[in-house]
């Protein structure tokens, strides 16, 4: 008999229908504006709740309900003021340690919540926020580590009692220059075998070697400074406070950052791409000297030329005491006797060691504190491109030396905003490789708002044109498509809420067009019936052609589509994805519901029966 | 309810020289414009700043304009964008600002030469290097999706079918990118993502036809290919015409409801489903014509096929 589907392929269709309707349900319940509260260094704990609830509740907040997942508490509210004044409650009444961030929570409920269903993720186009995207400097990356070689190189030589007379970095070669060959000789296996990750090439008629990072080696270095990057932002994400941000590499040397809700792209800039360091290092000579070196632009070999703030010269070691790296923890303070802003640093072991170390050896000598910062940016000049690389090095301050001290101790000689971001920068550790942003995009609240709205809204509109449509146009099959229509629409949500897709405005744009197109198989078969009907063929042998002879045509013209929605999703970034993701996912469903489900109702509704006539 | 009814017969073949010269002269329009005036690229491609400002009232655009040009912002383009309140300011890629700080230089210039408040609606940043990477990937992108739909094409239809679409596909596209550089609206990534769902949406109605075609070759007797085509075109002419409707209704909505930001995508998909319509009608089919298509061509074809098919276990 024609037109009759097994049992088994309606059960089939009910269970995708159900699953699709359960899995597209979170979309309609919203968010909460909540606050989200984890902690900078520790795990929150369940008992920490009761602190939470003291302190809105001296304040007299309302709030929905507190829940605890993953060492983090959301603590959720009616609206978006409560929660703005929740959040001002909670930054005074925890400690600065409390990472306090505002969220929009989905308000899904729990029994959905329990079969693991979630909304739809917003992107940034819909919720506010900003896109960064960064360039690591892999160049400076592979230049510092070039450079830390060649102090290694040299205590290397020096241990192993080589005569050598100097090494030096040139381009990207460093080169090992001898007073004999002798020397140059005996170097050569000692330096492979302690360097692996050089390749040597020795040039015994200039007494020199170059030695060179392998490949492997560079390769290497460069992923490291990518993911050692990404832990730094990662850090300083945290500190800002963001719920929800995502930090993913892209590419070989790119990071995108995304912080939903943030605002303030200004400071997001100055937190994130901030390369401030600090190093600790002893002066060489007196201030007379330091003038003197300053006039005749004569620096001692021992010494290298730095200056203050003021513009003040200061002679300082080559040595250098304690660097960034050494600095476990920070925090802004202000300094008890003379009242200015200051930051107090807290050394590992190794740094506590060093300082304690020349500390006692130099009481009553100066010690310098230097602020280095590093940037980079690619500007324009004419047509090329030009990658402009500044490197800041001040002295902040210059004091003696009063008595021993090794792991904590204060820092002066700052602005209150800069001695915080410092602390912070210092706290978060330092990025490996300075990183340049080279594409920004900040969407202010209201235009989100402002986008999720026109897009829902030409979404329905665009969809009940269309159903009207195909509802005078095939009557009774019209009803049909319509229905199939909308499951399409409902197994959509339900694939892309199961994926956790980021639903962004060309994303939405992507559902409108799959609104439109997918009439489209029904419309083949549709017209196919009647032409079977115009034909003198029994209605339900038309009913069989139609879809038969559909089927392949359907099949090419989707396929096309969706090549070139395939194309799209592998250029794809950010927003356009979101497209290439709704367009490919909208063409594979509304073929599903087109051919089986449509399939389905009309065997269901004209199967099995003498029919003379069908309202198509 | 049927607006066509099933025994059409309209004569398009005959008419294909007329839809030639169209075709052609609009291609040769595009491409001049393309050549002369070129593409009004956005940001994603040039690099440089956007940043949009929403004011509560409407806002004077001479004076920001006057402004920013007495804040070393000379080279910004400001306009109007969807509203008379809001305002899309546009500065190029510079070597002698320090891009860090223009947005919030440009926010403040605005905030000081207003008595209304003002808010930030969007600010969007594009480095040199990532507006060529962009320009590069999206022409690169273009070509990939029509090397690959040409393949599919090729192995799903004889030679002269997938050269008829392939045509039919380049037409689309280039007249569609050419209504952008003759009326200069912004070419920006959305409507780079516009266009390559075109390339997929002119071939499904151009495949539709091809097949039909294929599909009265083999059943039909008649022998005169201008007869078939007429009658493949006529058959498959209501399904067309009802899906390119249904497609333009909700183009429609996304084009007034949708916002400002999504202007440039709906309309490309607009001219595109327009231009994809007419040309599935008939640059396939005239060029399968111009090689002299016949029966045989599409004979030979099934057999190849069940030679294939009789070689599987």
């Amino acid at each position: 008999m024609l037109n009759q589907y097994p049992l088994w392929k309606y059960l089939m269709l009910a269970i995708v229908l159900i699953a699709g309707s359960i899995y597209a349900l979170p979309n309609l319940y919203g968010e909460d504006p909540s606050v989200q509260i984890s902690h900078s260094s520790q795990a929150l704990e369940e008992s920490d709740r009761l602190t939470i609830e003291q302190a809105l509740k001296k304040e007299e907040i309302s709030f929905k309900r507190i829940e605890f997942a993953d060492n983090k508490f959301l603590v959720r509210f009616d609206d978006a003021q409560i929660q703005l004044k929740a959040a001002r409650a909670l930054k005074e009444a925890l400690d600065k340690k409390h990472l306090i961030a505002l969220n929009l929570a989905p308000a899904t409920p729990d029994w959905l919540r329990s079969l693991n269903a979630s909304p739809m993720y917003l992107g940034l186009d819909l919720r506010g926020g900003i896109h960064f995207l960064m360039e690591v400097d892999m160049h400076a990356a592979i230049k510092r580590v070039e450079e830390s070689l060649l102090s290694d190189i040299r205590s290397f030589l020096r241990e192993e009692k080589v005569r050598y007379r100097g090494v030096k970095r040139d381009d990207n070669t460093l080169v090992i220059e001898f007073r004999d060959a002798d020397n140059l000789i005996e170097a050569i296996p000692k330096l492979k075998r302690q360097f692996r990750q050089l390749e040597f090439t020795e040039i015994e008629d200039q007494l020199r070697i170059n030695a060179k990072l392998s490949e492997v080696a560079v390769r290497e270095e460069k992923k490291s400074a990518l993911q050692q990057n990404i832990i730094t932002l990662r850090n300083r994400v945290n500190e800002l406070g963001v719920a929800e941000p995502i930090i993913q590499q892209q590419g070989d040397s790119r990071i995108v950052v995304q912080l939903p809700g943030v605002q303030d792209s200004t400071r997001a800039k100055a937190i994130l791409g901030g390369t401030a360091t600090l190093e600790f290092r002893l002066t060489e000579g007196n201030v007379t000297d330091w003038y003197s070196a300053e006039e005749t632009g004569r620096v001692p070999v021992k010494a290298l030329m730095y200056h203050e703030r003021d513009g003040s010269p200061v002679l300082l070691s080559r040595r250098v005491i304690v660097t960034g790296d050494m600095i476990t923890d920070a925090a802004s303070t202000i300094d008890t006797d003379k009242g200015t802003p200051a930051v107090s640093v807290s050394l590992n072991g190794k740094g506590a060691k060093k300082m304690n170390d020349t500390t006692r050896e130099f009481v009553g000598h100066k010690m310098a504190v230097v602020f280095i910062e590093n940037k980079v940016e690619t500007k324009m000049v004419g047509d090329e491109m030009v990658k402009h690389r500044t490197t800041t090095k001040e002295v902040i301050n210059v004091s003696t030396i009063q008595g021993v001290f090794g792991a904590r101790f204060q820092i002066t000689g700052m602005e209150s905003q800069e001695a915080r971001d410092l602390s912070l920068l210092l706290r978060a550790g330092s990025l490996r490789a300075p990183i340049e942003i080279i594409e920004e995009r900040t969407i202010g609240p209201s235009l989100g708002a402002d986008n999720i709205q026109q897009g829902y809204r030409s979404v329905l509109i665009g969809f009940l044109l269309v159903l009207i449509f195909m509802a005078v146009y095939y009557k009774a099959f019209g009803l049909i498509a319509n229905l199939a229509l909308t499951i399409n629409l409902v197994l959509l949500i339900a694939i892309l809420s199961m994926l956790q897709a980021t639903l962004t405005l060309p994303g939405i744009a992507g559902i409108v067009l799959t609104v439109g197109m997918a009439v489209d198989a029904n419309v083949l078969i549709f017209e196919r019936i009647r032409e079977e009907l115009r034909n003198g063929n029994s209605v339900q042998a038309s009913i069989h052609a139609g879809y038969e002879k559909a089927f392949s045509t359907i099949t090419d013209a989707n396929i096309t589509t969706l090549i070139a929605a395939i194309v799209l999703f592998s250029l794809g970034t950010g927003p356009i994805k979101g497209f290439a993701v709704t367009l490919s996912i909208g063409i594979l469903t509304s073929m599903f519901t087109a051919i089986v489900g449509t399939r389905a109702i009309v065997n269901l509704v004209y199967g099995n029966r003498n029919l003379d006539k069908i309202s198509i | 309810m049927q607006l066509l009814d099933g025994k059409l017969h309209i004569d398009f073949m005959s008419k294909r020289k007329i839809a030639l010269a169209t075709s052609l002269l609009l291609i040769i329009l595009s491409i001049a414009s393309l050549a002369k005036n070129g593409l009004n690229l956005g940001v994603d491609f040039t690099g440089g700043y956007l940043i949009e400002v929403g004011y509560p009232n409407d806002a004077d655009i001479e004076s920001i304009r006057n402004a920013l040009a007495n804040n070393n912002f000379k080279d910004a383009q400001v306009q109007n964008f969807g509203t008379s309140k809001d305002v899309l300011i546009r500065i190029a890629p510079s070597s002698d600002i320090n891009k860090a700080s223009i947005s919030d230089k440009v926010l403040e210039t605005l905030k000081n030469n207003t008595d209304q408040s003002l808010e930030m609606r969007r600010v969007e940043y594009v480095g040199p290097q990532v507006g060529e990477e962009l320009r590069d990937q999206g022409g690169m992108a273009m070509l990939v999706a029509l090397f690959f739909i040409l393949v599919y094409v090729s192995l799903r239809f004889q030679f002269k079918s997938a050269v008829g679409a392939i045509l039919a596909l380049i037409h689309d596209v280039i007249i569609t990118i050419g209504c952008f550089s003759i009326l200069q609206l912004d070419f920006d990534l959305s409507v780079l993502a516009a266009i390559l769902a075109i390339i997929g949406y002119s071939l499904n109605d151009t495949v539709v036809v091809l097949d039909r075609i294929r599909e009265t070759f083999r059943n039909v007797r008649r022998t005169n290919p201008g007869e078939i085509i007429n009658l493949s075109i006529n058959q498959t002419l209501s399904r067309t015409l009802m899906t390119s409707f249904t497609t333009l209704i909700v183009l429609l909505a996304l084009f007034f409801l949708g916002g400002e930001v999504i202007h440039g995508f709906a309309s490309a998909l607009i001219i595109g489903v327009i231009v994809g319509t007419y040309s599935s009608v008939y640059v396939a089919s005239s060029t399968l014509m111009a090689m002299n298509i016949t029966k045989q061509d599409f004979l030979a074809h099934t057999k190849e096929k069940e030679e294939v098919v009789d070689d599987m276990p």
